[in-house]
């Protein structure tokens, strides 16, 4: 019963937003079938065009950069200079014409642009309005300004990553972003259900701080029923027994864990020691933590010898939970991502060929696509001005010459 | 905003955040597990608050009966039901469809439905090694290092949740209910931020690098990003550029008003600073007053100053600093509710504030739905009616 069509299509969004929290929303709907418009300026390019590495051929340039590329598959790129009067109408314009409006700004920026969900609002009645930023858009640190990476280790995260005995841990990338976007995707879509049945739009007030929280919501909660600090711990773990990474031949990691004795007494036998399932130090889960240094010390030399996928293909025939530790180079030659289609290429017109990540569902019957690789800066002016938005040629020369497009 | 919206949650972990957030958005959301599973633990309760309980053995005719007519009924299924499993059976696609045509059936597998490794076991551990994540974080030389609190099935949950309300949006245009299939595997990979591409574009493999940050210098010095303080760390970066300028100056200004040493601090004209050539030696000079500053500062003194400051830079928190953060009182983010037999539990709230209100958690986690009740409430006049005819 495929339709052809895609799930969300005639649904228009408008992103006034850069980095990761809100075009990251965009991409997922772009994905799906939404008309995605990203609004940049000229002299205010997304800061992920030029800000972070990597660049084709390490040369910086607005249409060189990966960063960019990653979160903006699949949608149209425009610039508008929202400072001056002419770009500002054409962006009041965009909120009449969009169902969701998606902004990441400082609470108060839209506000002074004359795009704040009262003004779309008052265009458009039944607008959707995410508004994600730090810390919500109320509170005593509301105007907060932060970075990702750094509202990580606020939210739990990095203080719960590394050796008991050592420091924090970084997560790479600002790990808390893509909570917050998929979350306000979430969200808005919501949104857009309420709309179809009631006619009510609704503004989003969506805290990258609070929906990170809900990523340790156990812990919290263990907090608060039992007084229990979670610490960081390594990668132990205080029910499974292994439960760590091992180094294998070549270089490669492999994570393995086992979550009841007869599932030990399978990986004993798998590495060749079935004397470790009779030994007494590690006949019980609460046994084997207790002794765990004991324990892996009796793992590692298998592991050194075997290399980590075919460790963990015969630990995987044994039943036991076995995994190698994928790089960045292995995950695209992992057989189940490779089968799942996850990375997909599209011509990307200055950068070439590039891989574009699909997200983690598909829908069977309208499944999702990566449409287009990520646009140059003010690519699709045209196309969203004359086309989606109705201007005559005349008005869009005459916005261009106002220099509406800088 | 889902009000109405019949929600069937028979999932473990991996679905749990998926139905949590649909109840947030105000689905009426039924956790179903057998008679004897526990649900006592701090993250079964934190993941299936907002959600009523109903106990049903999937493994008697006459249960399996009634959790059939309630899925005749229901909008939405989440299910992990694995392969041979008694519940797989019941939720084979085709056999619900043809009962249910606006069914939409979330089905979330470890490895996604099908592929080579499909029916590979994975807890936590191996999918956050599989989606690459643990490769980016730990010591430099030392092992791949996971969160300390589960997060593949939250990663896995949340990408679910999109994906049924994605099929919502269809279904609301043409009638016809689907079914999403979830990678949990595939879902860590939206934690990694943009990292992958450097292999992609450059054949350059990023891997972790500990308490620094790395890629800032063109010398390969590498710049701190934790510092020691009174009562933990704080997570501070001298970045570079426009973004750093002000936090940096602000810095400056802050070591000098309290007459700390400055140093290397001192010579520094924040307003051209770029570390892009900065040498190791020149680092650690840079570094060393503000080490010693930061370790006199306790992690709520800097959040609070730095804040009032406009600095770019947080602690590092723990579960009770978090619990005290007055941020999170002012905006009513927790909520406090009364499970069976327990004292009052103080959870996390809906996750968004929707035209300025945060809808409050309707069910305690763990409160009971009897199957009859549930089989009346479905029975009855849906609130949902179609918006079209069924494409069936």
């Amino acid at each position: 019963m495929t339709t052809g069509a895609q799930a969300l299509a005639g649904v228009k969004v408008v992103e006034f937003g850069a980095y990761a929290a809100g075009p990251h929303v965009g991409k997922l709907l772009a994905n799906f079938g939404a008309r995605v418009v990203h609004v940049e300026s000229r002299r205010r390019p997304d800061g992920f065009r030029l800000e972070y590495p990597p660049f084709k051929d390490r040369v910086p340039g607005v249409d060189r950069g990966g960063c960019f590329a990653h979160f903006n598959d699949s949608k149209y790129g425009v610039t508008l200079d929202l400072h001056a009067g002419t770009g500002r109408e054409l962006a009041q314009r965009l909120l009449t014409w969009a169902d969701i409006v998606v902004e990441n700004m400082r609470p108060g920026v839209m506000r002074r642009l004359g795009l704040d969900y009262e003004v779309a609002r008052s265009v458009n009645p039944g607008v959707v309005m995410l508004s994600s930023c730090n810390m919500g858009q109320t509170g005593p640190r509301a105007n907060t300004p932060g970075f990702g990476s750094q509202l990580s280790s606020l939210a739990g995260f990095c203080g719960l990553t590394g050796r008991p005995d050592g420091p924090p841990m970084l997560l790479y990338g600002p790990y808390i972003d893509f909570i917050a976007s998929t979350m306000g995707a979430a969200a808005v879509l919501a949104a857009l259900d309420q709309r179809r049945r009631t006619g009510s739009g609704a503004w989003i007030d969506l805290s990258q701080y609070e929906t990170g929280l809900h990523f340790v919501a156990g812990a919290l909660l263990d907090y608060h029923r039992n007084g229990t600090v979670a610490a960081r711990q390594g990668n132990r773990d205080e029910e499974a027994a292994p439960h760590e990474v091992y180094r294998c031949e070549g270089g490669r990691w492999l994570a393995l864990s086992c979550w009841s004795d007869a599932e030990f007494g399978r990986l004993a036998r798998a590495i060749g020691r079935p004397d470790l399932a009779a030994d007494p130090r590690f006949a019980t889960g609460a046994q084997r933590r207790a002794h765990a240094a004991e324990l892996d010390r009796a793992i590692v030399p298998w592991c050194a010898a075997q290399d980590a996928e075919r460790a963990a293909t015969i630990l995987q025939e044994a039943r036991v939970h076995a995994y190698p530790v994928n790089t960045m180079a292995d995950l695209f030659r992992d057989p189940q991502l490779v089968h799942r289609h996850v990375w997909r290429r599209r011509h990307h017109r200055v950068m070439g060929e590039r891989a574009y990540c699909f997200p983690a569902f598909d829908l069977l019957d309208t499944p999702g696509e990566i449409t287009s690789a990520a646009p140059l800066l003010g690519a699709d002016n045209e196309t969203v001005f004359r086309e989606f938005l109705g201007l005559s040629a005349a008005e869009y020369e005459a916005c261009q010459a106002r220099g509406a497009f800088q | 905003m889902l009000d109405g919206l019949r929600t069937l949650d028979c999932s473990d972990r991996l679905g749990w955040l998926a139905g949590r957030m649909l109840a947030d958005l105000g689905a009426e959301v039924v956790k179903i597990e057998p008679p004897d599973a526990g649900v006592g633990a701090s993250d079964w309760q934190a993941y299936n608050a907002n959600k009523r309980l109903l106990r049903l053995d999937p493994g008697r005719p006459r249960e399996r009966a009634a959790l059939a007519e309630l899925l005749a009924h229901a909008d939405v299924l989440i299910e992990t039901a694995a392969p041979g499993s008694p519940l797989a059976e019941l939720f084979r696609p085709d056999a619900l469809r043809a009962r249910n045509p606006r069914l939409i059936q979330v089905s979330i597998r470890p490895f996604g439905a099908d592929g080579p490794r499909a029916n590979w076991q994975a807890s936590d551990l191996e999918l956050m090694a599989a989606g690459g994540i643990m490769s980016l974080a730990g010591e430099p030389d030392g092992a791949p290092m996971r969160v300390g609190a589960p997060q593949a099935s939250l990663w896995a949950g949340a990408q679910a949740a999109v994906g049924a309300l994605i099929a919502l949006a269809h279904r609301g245009a043409t009638g016809a209910g689907q079914q999403v299939a979830v990678s949990a595997q595939a879902a860590v990979l939206t934690a990694l931020a943009h990292a992958p591409t450097f292999y992609d574009i450059l054949g350059e493999v990023p891997t972790r690098c500990g308490e620094y940050i790395t890629g800032r210098t063109l010398t390969g010095a590498r710049m701190r990003a934790f510092w020691p303080c009174r009562d933990g760390h704080i997570n501070f970066v001298l970045y570079g550029g426009v973004a750093g300028r002000r936090s940096n100056q602000q810095l400056a200004s802050w070591m000098r008003e309290a007459g700390a040493p400055l140093g290397a601090v001192a010579g520094i004209d924040w307003s051209t600073f770029d570390p892009k050539p900065l040498t190791q030696v020149e680092v650690d000079e840079l570094e060393q007053p503000i080490l010693r500053f930061f370790a006199g500062l306790t992690k709520r003194e800097f959040l609070e100053s730095a804040a009032a400051r406009e600095m770019l830079g947080y602690p590092v928190s723990t579960v009770e600093d978090i619990a005290a953060d007055p941020q999170l009182e002012v905006r009513g983010f927790w909520d406090d509710l009364r499970s069976a037999g327990e004292m009052r539990a103080r959870h996390c709230g809906s996750f968004a504030i929707v035209n300025g209100v945060r809808a409050p958690l309707r069910h305690a986690p763990g409160e009971p739905v009897e199957l009859e009740a549930l089989l009346a409430e479905f029975g009855g006049a849906g609130v949902r009616a179609p918006a079209t005819a069924n494409a069936s």
